[in-house]
This record gives structure tokens, C-alpha cells and sequence, in this order.
């Protein structure tokens, strides 16, 4: 009847691909032994499970999430193209990527075909960027530039939280 | 004034709670990490905090029926006889109440008659035998131990039946030790109160935080209980609602109905904003509270080994998210561990005793808390159990 064993392992059914990342997606600076102890399984399975998922291409990368609404411009840019015979956007999409002005690029649907957001020094820099590279791409129609004036909410965090309410510190 | 003559020698004589006294201590220091508090670290999920709000924009600020909205009524209904498979009737069987404790204290003002023994397991929440004293009831609690982690033994439970028995307050999962009743010891419970004619208050208030594995079950759902039970439950630790003081009583309308006299004299109706939260609560809250209950299952299980690792016997409980972890191997009472404790490494756990006299030797410790302040504060506890070795 009595049981004073820990059950090692008991979330052994939740340590799933979608139970490390939910983890490393909240922290990403945890180690694996930090995830093996929250998940009750061994730091050899977490190390495995990240490594596959590295592998596969579901782990990207590690980052930090930076608040740089102080510091340069960056601007969201819708733009109209032509699709090629065979690979539709994404030898477009790919070429426009390698830019390292632009920080990330997403096939939409809806009233355009590429939404690319880029960061730069300044105004003009972003200017020059769209109509010296970006516009003059063969297959790109047109573009419909958009700066950020202000970040509130960034992969899940939110940039501008007042400081949380306290719960009292003893209660029943 | 002579207070002396003035104040009332019944609320005089009450005893401060156990909690309370540490709570100023712990209030007075700075830098804690307190695993003393006994609500969820989760703030209420946002949809159900939309549904405040949008009651407030409409302009829904008036007194309700004395016994709460209809429409609430009918989703508590409906939500307990999913979840607990009773069915009680929205007209007349279910009060809507501030908070669970209210429930407690209406139910025992309207079953006590000055000297009428209420039984309860102990350790146990720190309101039920204040509550049976106020009601002029006598508190009769049974101990519980490790040995039948911390479940009610049904042998115990019998032999303290008097002929002025007439209560049997039950409360699994149980706050201060997280245990639950296995279903073979329920059954044997409802035999027990059946044979003896016994009315129970059930409080159910964790039952979605269970984390063994076994579907919950009510002692008001077993065969001959459901007319002699108010199952009492709410939406403070499920749902994270705790300031939102909303909980809910079901039972016999002819209880019921006198509860409603002494709710209607005394509290009028629980706040319109929170019942309208509710509504949303019951009906869209379930996928915020099971990722929430999922939260805390990871935590029990990685602070119940930490605790173990580090020499404190602690049993893995079966719900609620509280820890219960022996200090006997130590050599000092609970109120002097949690007192050093506090003071060496500023880690804020309740003393065990703080729930009944039977809780010496024991730390409340909840985990519903940040992982890295959870992680931290075991490295304490660890350095500090070293230091007594």
C-alpha cells in the first residue's frame, strides 16, 4: 500500500517531441538535464529526442528574443510576383532570403504572394533595399512597404507587460 | 470599552489559524520563495477574464436571484453531471456561493444543533473546525496517516461514530496532504454513513486536479449517498479563480433551500461578474484547465523526487498540488524546520501542524509555482536538510 518511490518516468507518455518543445519553445537555455528532471525521464532520451528533432528540421535553431523597437527601422513588405513553371514561389522566396537585410519570409495567401519582413539602420536604407534588390528581382510585380512603429506581442511574450500582481505568500 | 464584556466569548475562544501566524512571518521577510501559498500560479485564463470584462461593458452590475442565475445554474448542472455523473436540478438543488467556504458554512449552520459532533479527517484545510465551532457543533476529527497515505481509514472513521454524530465532513483530494480516496475505501465510507445515518459534506474542491490516472469519483454519485450528501466544489483552483470567490453547493433542495435563507440574509448572492466568468469557465475552460492540470502533474513529479533524493520521505499524492514530505528523520518539529528553513535559506514551506496535530513531523509544500522558483527552492531545501545531517 504505501508508496514512498517517486514514479520515475510517470510522464514517460508525455515525453513526446511536442513536450520537449513545448519546453525549449518557453526556454530555450534550459539544459538537458533541467528537461529530464521536469520530464521524469533520463537526460540520454532528452539528449536523443532534441537531437532527432535537430535533425529533422523541427528545431531550427536556438535564439533570443530581442525588444529592438529603439534601435533601427524594420519594415513588413508585401509583395506581388510571378510564379515560375514547376516551383511556383520558392526559388523566388529562396533568392530574396539570402539577403541578410531580411529577417524572415513567409508565402501568404490572400492580396499578395510574399510577406518579407526586413531590419536595417534607417529609413533610407530600407528604401534603397526595396528598389535596388528587392523590386528588381525578375518575377517580382510589385511591393507594399509597412514599418513597424511599435512591438506588443513577439513569439508569445509580450513586449510591454506591467509587472505581474503578487499572490500573497502564505495562504490556505 | 471593556472588551472583555463585549466581544462574543465564542469568536474570542476561536483559535488563530496556524497559517496565519506564519503568514506574518513570512510577510516580514524580504527575498522568499514561497512554497506556502495555497492557489494556482496561473492566472485565470484570458476567456474567462473576457467574459468579466464583457459583462462589465454591458452593464451587468446588479444583485442576482438569491440563488444565482439560471443560466449558471443550469451550466453547473450540466458540467457536474459530465464530470461527476450526478445529476442534480438547476431549480432548487444547486447554490451558487462565495467561494467554497461560504457552502461549508451555510451547510453547517443548517445541520448543527449546539453540541452535534461533526467528524473530518485531519490533517485537513484550516476553516473546518472553526467553521463546526461557529455552527456550535463539536469538531471531531479522525487522524489520517502515511500508513493509508493520508485516505480517511474507514475502521478510524467508525470507531469515532458517537450517537451525536451526525456530519462527516470529507475533503480528497485533500489540502494540506494532496491524497485521494481510493474508490474501495469511498464505498466502504458511503456503507459506514449509511448504517449510521450520517450526512456528508464533500469538498471536492481539486477533484480536475487529479494526477493518478483514475477518473474521479464523488461519494455523492455511489448507490443511497446522492440524498444524504452536498457535494461542494467551485472554481477557484481548476480554473485558477481564486479572487473571482466563486464555488457552488449541490444537494437535497430541502438543504438547499434553508441555505438559501441564511445566503440570502447574509451575502445576498456572489458577485454578478464572477458568476457570468463562471458561465464561460464551465463551458470553454476546459482545454486552459487541463494544460494548467498537466502543468502541475509535471511539477509534483519532479519535486517529489527532489524531495525524496534529498531525505525527506514524501509520498507522490494523487491530486490537488500540495506536497506533504516527512521531516522526522531530522529531529525537529515541524514549526522549528519551517521556522530555520526560513531563516537559513528564506524558503517559506507551512508547518504540517498548521492543518491538525497529527500533522507534526510534516511540511506542506505547494508546488503550484515557477519551475526555475520550484528548482531553486528544493536546491535550498537540499542545503539546508545537509546542514541538519
Amino acid at each position: 500500500m504505501l508508496d514512498m518511490t517517486c514514479t520515475r518516468g510517470s510522464m514517460g507518455i508525455l515525453m513526446t517531441e511536442e513536450a520537449l518543445l513545448k519546453i525549449l519553445e518557453t526556454d530555450a537555455r534550459l539544459s538537458d538535464q533541467q528537461i529530464a528532471d521536469r520530464l521524469g525521464v533520463s537526460v540520454a532520451e532528452v539528449a536523443a529526442e532534441r537531437a532527432t528533432l535537430e535533425q529533422e528540421g523541427r528545431i531550427v535553431g536556438y535564439q533570443t528574443i530581442v525588444n529592438d523597437d529603439n534601435e533601427g527601422v524594420s519594415a513588413f513588405i508585401e509583395v506581388k510576383c510571378t510564379p515560375e513553371r514547376g516551383g511556383g514561389f520558392d526559388r523566388l522566396a529562396e533568392r530574396l532570403s539570402r539577403f541578410d537585410e531580411v529577417r524572415s519570409c513567409y508565402l501568404m495567401s490572400g492580396g499578395f504572394d510574399l510577406l518579407v519582413q526586413v531590419d536595417a539602420s534607417d529609413l533610407l536604407s530600407v528604401a534603397r533595399f526595396v528598389s535596388e534588390k528587392l523590386a528588381s528581382l525578375p518575377g517580382v510585380l510589385s511591393t507594399a512597404t509597412h514599418f513597424r512603429l511599435k512591438t506588443y506581442k513577439l513569439n508569445g511574450l509580450h513586449f510591454t507587460e506591467e509587472p505581474s500582481h503578487q499572490r500573497i505568500s502564505v495562504a490556505p | 470599552m471593556d472588551w472583555n464584556r463585549t466581544l462574543a466569548k465564542q469568536v474570542v475562544d476561536l483559535p488563530r489559524s496556524g497559517i496565519r501566524e506564519f503568514f506574518d512571518l513570512v510577510t516580514g521577510s524580504k527575498d522568499i520563495i514561497s512554497l506556502g501559498v495555497g492557489e494556482p500560479d496561473f492566472v485565470t485564463p484570458w476567456n474567462i477574464r473576457e467574459a468579466a470584462i464583457t459583462s462589465l461593458e454591458k452593464g451587468h452590475t446588479t444583485y442576482t436571484s438569491n440563488y444565482g442565475l439560471e443560466s449558471l445554474r443550469r451550466a453547473i448542472a450540466k458540467y457536474v453531471e459530465g464530470f461527476f455523473h450526478i445529476s442534480y436540478n438547476p431549480i432548487g438543488e444547486i447554490l451558487p456561493t462565495v467561494g467554497v467556504s461560504e457552502a461549508i458554512d451555510l451547510a453547517l449552520r443548517c445541520l448543527i444543533n449546539p453540541g452535534d459532533e461533526v467528524l473530518y479527517h485531519e490533517p485537513c484545510y484550516v476553516s473546518y473546525a472553526p467553521s463546526v465551532l461557529l455552527a456550535y457543533g463539536t469538531p471531531k476529527p479522525v487522524e489520517t496517516s502515511i500508513d493509508d497515505l493520508f485516505a480517511l481509514n474507514p475502521a478510524k472513521l467508525e470507531a469515532a461514530i458517537t450517537p451525536r454524530t451526525k456530519v462527516l465532513m470529507l475533503n480528497f483530494p485533500t489540502n494540506p496532504t494532496g491524497s485521494i480516496a481510493p474508490l474501495e475505501t469511498l464505498q466502504e465510507i458511503a456503507r459506514i454513513c449509511i448504517k449510521h445515518d450520517l450526512f456528508v459534506l464533500t469538498d471536492e474542491i481539486y477533484s480536475e486536479l487529479r494526477y493518478d490516472g483514475v477518473p474521479h469519483t464523488s461519494i455523492a454519485s455511489l448507490p443511497g449517498m446522492k440524498e444524504r450528501t452536498l457535494l461542494l466544489h467551485g472554481f477557484s483552483k481548476a480554473f485558477a479563480m481564486t479572487g473571482f470567490r466563486l464555488g457552488y453547493a449541490c444537494g437535497p433542495s430541502e438543504l438547499i433551500e434553508q441555505m438559501m435563507k441564511i445566503h440570502s440574509y447574509t451575502m445576498i448572492c456572489p458577485t454578478i461578474t464572477s458568476q457570468e466568468a463562471a458561465i464561460e469557465a464551465l463551458q470553454n475552460g476546459t482545454p486552459a484547465m487541463q494544460e494548467m492540470r498537466d502543468s502541475y502533474h509535471m511539477r509534483r513529479d519532479y519535486i517529489v523526487k527532489r524531495f525524496n533524493d534529498m531525505g525527506m520521505d514524501c509520498h507522490l499524492p494523487g491530486g490537488a498540488f500540495y506536497t506533504f514530505p516527512s521531516i522526522k528523520r531530522f529531529g525537529l518539529s515541524s514549526k522549528d524546520f519551517a521556522m530555520r528553513l526560513l531563516k537559513e535559506q528564506k524558503v517559506a514551506a507551512v508547518p504540517g501542524t498548521a492543518f491538525g496535530p497529527c500533522g507534526e513531523g510534516y511540511l506542506r509544500c505547494c508546488y503550484a509555482t515557477a519551475f526555475e522558483l520550484l528548482e531553486t527552492a528544493c536546491d535550498k531545501m537540499e542545503k539546508f536538510c545537509d546542514s541538519l545531517r
